[in-house]
């Protein structure tokens, strides 16, 4: 045994443990959360890690991603050149030189070239964070740039300033084939004057300190951000299969609670996702709550599950109390209340996590505790919630007025048997005095293509969608359970929608109440009947239109071409797009219950999104939700830009009837 | 001490609509819940408990689904659930209706001193506001009416102190317990149910107090005790509105002409 292995196996064999140590102390805590299966459509997952993991589809979406890309691969080629190099310091007879010489000098090269570009990654990523960070890092809280960040990028730089030194030395005594090793060979140029016995303690020291570096690397990871070099992966595996994701059901039984107030009510994912944050940002950069000011940070909520998960883990563990609560005002490791509401469920975090981490889930989970288990929520919502208990709709309106939009029109109760289409009119769409244009619309659009459909008038309830957002799954549970057995009682097969809100409700949630129909949001109805020539369009005025994609139509349910298209038949042009489209759009303030909120905190989200519209001087915003429909509108009114209309997809289409 | 909260089912009045022909409110299909006033009520009497640590009793006299109601204030967390139900009890006027009452808050008194008997201000179905005041009367108990704020309680003195929120001012009273409340909606924001409370609520336990409880003279009681008869309800005829002016094209000229019009009717004036 030489003096080099005396020494490198027991270190190896003590940092080799506690690294193993590391990680079961974590990951054990990830299975103190609630079971959730994550095992089914194999072939699915494994092509979806790929796609994510390896191939970073997500990562390089953005720029400074393709950096990240190059370091990933990099790193994947330089485990080759490490695992020999541990292994070639266990066992001195085995290394690469065995294997056949093409082999061997094509990994000689590659660890070479790979190793520079490795050094160029690095410059760059310090460069950025010292001189150029992405504004969205500014702020107290920026790990990116903290000091942890930059001890594993020098960490990684020594790693491989100490591979180039070793293997110019090793070069220059004649121990490694020159020519394959271009790099090393210029580093190993500078040493050409040296002593044997130079040479050879270069060599050594270079050896130790590469080997400290590596296994110090390697102990850091757990401990830190960089934990998600170990989570990533199994973390885009475990990902959620489901557009959109969707909230589990409850089941309403004595002695059972609901929702999240401590970390291991939490699901595992929850927590497995929270060691999988790599701390980008991207996610705080599209938050429609954080861009205008709102205390709510996507990224600080997935940060403070991991640390509150650290700190108690171990005492839920043993059955002991917390000592940090998870709702809460106590600093990093809790989320605020305030926070919590913040949320408009808009979706961009999901949307653009290059790890697939599911932030609204885990706040709408604490939503729940809050509402459920401690009647707990901004006081406007209480009026909301009993208007919907006691008249199933928000406003608290008699049910009776439903039907009130149709006194001037043939609507026709919908019959079992007879009527194609079920026209579930929605509560703003029956109630809301702007809305009920669209309505309106809507039917005449359908009237003129010979569309059988029909309502259920008084009978209909509230979908529920905002109650679901909000947490209040009880009274959610009660409005789905009944819409669902009306709809199976009049034997309902097809169901259009004029809200995104109620569309993806009943298309998505209630498929956990045993739905399956068809359900069109009146985006795809239209296009559809436009295609098939059913509708017939003047198609004379040309306006300047500009598209607004509402999230649940959009990011939630991936329908972006639809209501384009309609625009396209019935302008004669295609439709302007603001900066933020399509799954990058930005949400109009309403989503998630915000429609029935207060917004004190901040600036507001809808006058944001009316600023980014009139950049384009629009002569007419068009939506396709209700709630859109009502924020950019006051938010035109706030901006004074009184010339701008806001029309729905289905008014445009009406006045080319 | 027992803290009463008297509280009644009504018909969810702005789903209610009059028969034309029959002169009589159309019940059939309307939701009922518990009136609005009595909600804050009974939410005054949760939070003296939850100061005070007295006892809730929730009232309601009514026919057997009144038990809802009940359930409801269950959920919230009252203490006792009592429903005073009996077809003798039945047809009752305001009168009849405080002697049923304070009969109930009689036998409660014997399993625990009263100190307060919340009520609402009015109910939204019958809009008196008689009811309250009757079981003061009945029971010999101070009245305190139209109260927006309870300004101190000393539960060793045996006194309270409260606001009345009368028309154009506030008047500051002072009784001695046991005492009869009503409360306007100012006086609090009423709680929401946890989900945990809404399922023990499915199942509590709801007393029925009948005539054979509370052993009540059945010529003063329900329709036989009533003296009021109501002979008549309809709704009073609206006038047919005007369209005035031409808002689309000339708004301003149509504000005018509407200014005027309020001018000449005189609604403009304070």
């Amino acid at each position: 045994m030489t003096s080099t292995q005396m020494i490198f196996i027991p270190l190896f064999l003590i940092s080799g443990f506690f690294f193993l140590w590391s990680c079961q102390q974590r990951f054990k805590l990830v299975l103190l959360g609630e079971s959730d299966d994550r095992t089914d459509q194999f072939s699915a997952r494994l092509a979806g890690m790929f796609r994510y993991a390896f191939f970073q589809k997500r990562v390089v979406q953005r720029p400074y991603g393709l950096n990240h890309f190059l370091l990933f691969w990099s790193f994947l080629v330089l485990m080759l050149a490490n695992g020999e190099f541990l292994l070639h310091g266990l066992f001195p007879a085995l290394h690469y030189g065995k294997l056949p010489a093409p082999l061997f000098h094509g990994l000689l090269l590659a660890f070479d070239l790979v190793s520079v570009l490795v050094l160029l990654c690095v410059v760059l990523a310090f460069t950025r964070r010292l001189f150029f960070p992405p504004d969205y890092l500014d702020g107290a809280y920026s790990t990116a740039r903290s000091g942890e960040a930059f001890l594993i990028l020098g960490m990684i730089t020594l790693l491989m300033v100490a591979f180039f030194g070793m293997n110019g030395a090793e070069l220059t005594l004649g121990e490694l084939p020159k020519e394959w090793m271009p790099i090393s060979g210029a580093v190993g140029a500078m040493m050409s004057g040296w002593s044997e016995s130079t040479l050879n303690a270069t060599s050594g020291f270079f050896w130790w300190l590469h080997a400290l570096v590596l296994l110090a690397f390697m102990n850091f990871l757990p401990r830190s951000k960089h934990m998600h070099i170990l989570t990533a992966i199994p973390n885009c595996f475990f990902r959620s299969l489901e557009t959109p994701v969707l909230p589990s059901r409850e089941i309403f039984e004595e002695g059972s609670r609901y929702g999240a107030q401590q970390v291991d009510q939490l699901s595992w994912k929850d927590l497995f996702d929270s060691y999988s944050c790599t701390e980008c940002g991207r996610c705080q950069d599209v938050c429609p709550a954080h861009n205008t000011g709102k205390p709510l940070n996507p990224r600080q909520v997935v940060h403070d599950v991991k640390v509150n998960l650290l700190r108690n883990g171990e005492r839920l563990d043993a059955g002991k109390s917390v000592e940090q609560p998870l709702i809460g005002d106590t600093g990093e490791g809790s989320v605020s209340e305030e926070a919590l509401w913040a949320c408009t469920t808009c979706g961009a975090c999901l949307n653009v996590c290059p790890v697939l981490i599911e932030h609204p889930g885990k706040m709408l989970k604490m939503r729940r505790h809050l509402v459920q288990m401690e009647a707990r929520f901004p006081e406007e919502l209480l009026n909301l919630f009993e208007n919907m208990e006691q008249r199933s709709n928000p406003w608290g309106i008699a049910p009776s007025e439903r039907t009130k939009w149709c006194t001037q029109l043939d609507a026709k109760p919908f019959v079992a048997g007879e009527t194609e289409y079920l026209f579930f009119v929605g509560c703003a769409g029956a109630f809301d005095t702007r809305n009920k244009h669209v309505t309106v619309a809507l039917s005449m659009i359908m009237d003129a293509a010979g569309v059988s459909w029909g309502i259920l008038g008084k009978d209909e309830l509230c979908c529920g969608d905002s109650l679901r957002r909000l947490g209040n799954e009880y009274i959610f549970d009660q409005l789905a359970q009944k819409n669902v057995d009306l709809f199976k009682e009049k034997g309902v097969t097809k169901i259009v929608t004029q809200c995104p809100h109620c569309f993806t409700t009943l298309k998505n949630d209630y498929r956990q109440y045993g739905l399956e129909v068809e359900v069109l949001h009146h985006s795809e109805l239209v296009a559809d009947l436009i295609k098939n020539g059913r509708l017939v369009l003047k198609n004379k005025v040309q306006e300047k239109i500009l598209f607004h994609d509402s999230c649940y139509l959009g990011r939630h349910n991936d329908t972006y071409t639809a209501p384009r298209e309609v625009l396209q038949a019935a302008n004669g042009t295609a439709p302007a797009e603001f900066e933020r489209h399509g799954s990058d759009s930005f949400c109009c303030g309403a989503g998630g219950g915000r429609m029935w909120m207060e917004e004190d905190a901040g600036s507001r989200i809808n006058q944001a999104r009316v600023k980014e519209a009139l950049e384009s001087a629009p002569e007419t915003i068009c939506v396709s939700c209700p709630y859109c429909m009502t924020m950019i509108e006051d938010g035109l009114k706030d901006e004074a830009a009184t010339s701008v209309r806001v029309k729905d997809i289905a008014e445009v289409v009406a006045e080319q009837l | 001490m027992y803290v009463v909260a008297c509280i009644k089912q009504v018909p969810d009045t702005t789903q209610v609509q009059i028969d034309p022909v029959t002169n009589t409110l159309v019940r059939e299909g309307i939701p009922f819940i518990v009136n609005p006033y009595d909600t804050h009520a009974l939410e005054e009497s949760l939070r003296l408990r939850d100061r005070f640590g007295v006892r809730v009793a929730a009232l309601s006299m009514g026919p057997p689904n009144a038990e809802a109601t009940l359930r409801k204030a269950c959920s919230l967390g009252v203490d006792d659930a009592i429903l005073l139900s009996d077809r003798v009890f039945g047809g009752a006027d305001t009168l009849a209706t405080s002697r049923v009452l304070s009969a109930a808050i009689t036998n409660l008194a014997k399993k625990d001193e009263i100190g307060i008997v919340f009520c609402g201000k009015q109910t939204i179905d019958g809009d008196t506001a008689q009811v309250g005041p009757g079981i003061a009367t009945r029971l010999g108990y101070a009245q305190l009416t139209l109260v927006d704020r309870i300004e101190d309680l000393d539960l060793d003195k045996k006194t309270i102190r409260v606001r009345r929120k009368l028309e154009g001012r506030y008047e500051i009273v002072e009784a001695p317990l046991p005492v009869m409340i009503t409360v306007v909606r100012e006086l609090n924001r009423p709680r929401y149910p946890t989900v945990p409370m809404r399922l023990a609520a499915q199942k509590a336990n709801i007393e029925v107090w009948n005539n054979e409880t509370l052993k009540l003279n059945e010529q003063e009681i329900g329709l036989k005790g009533s003296p009021t008869w109501v002979s008549k309800i309809f709704s009073p005829e609206r006038d047919k509105g005007e369209i005035i002016g031409d808002g689309t094209n000339d708004p301003t000229g149509t504000a005018a002409l509407l200014v005027d019009k309020l001018l000449d009717k005189d609604l403009l004036t304070l």
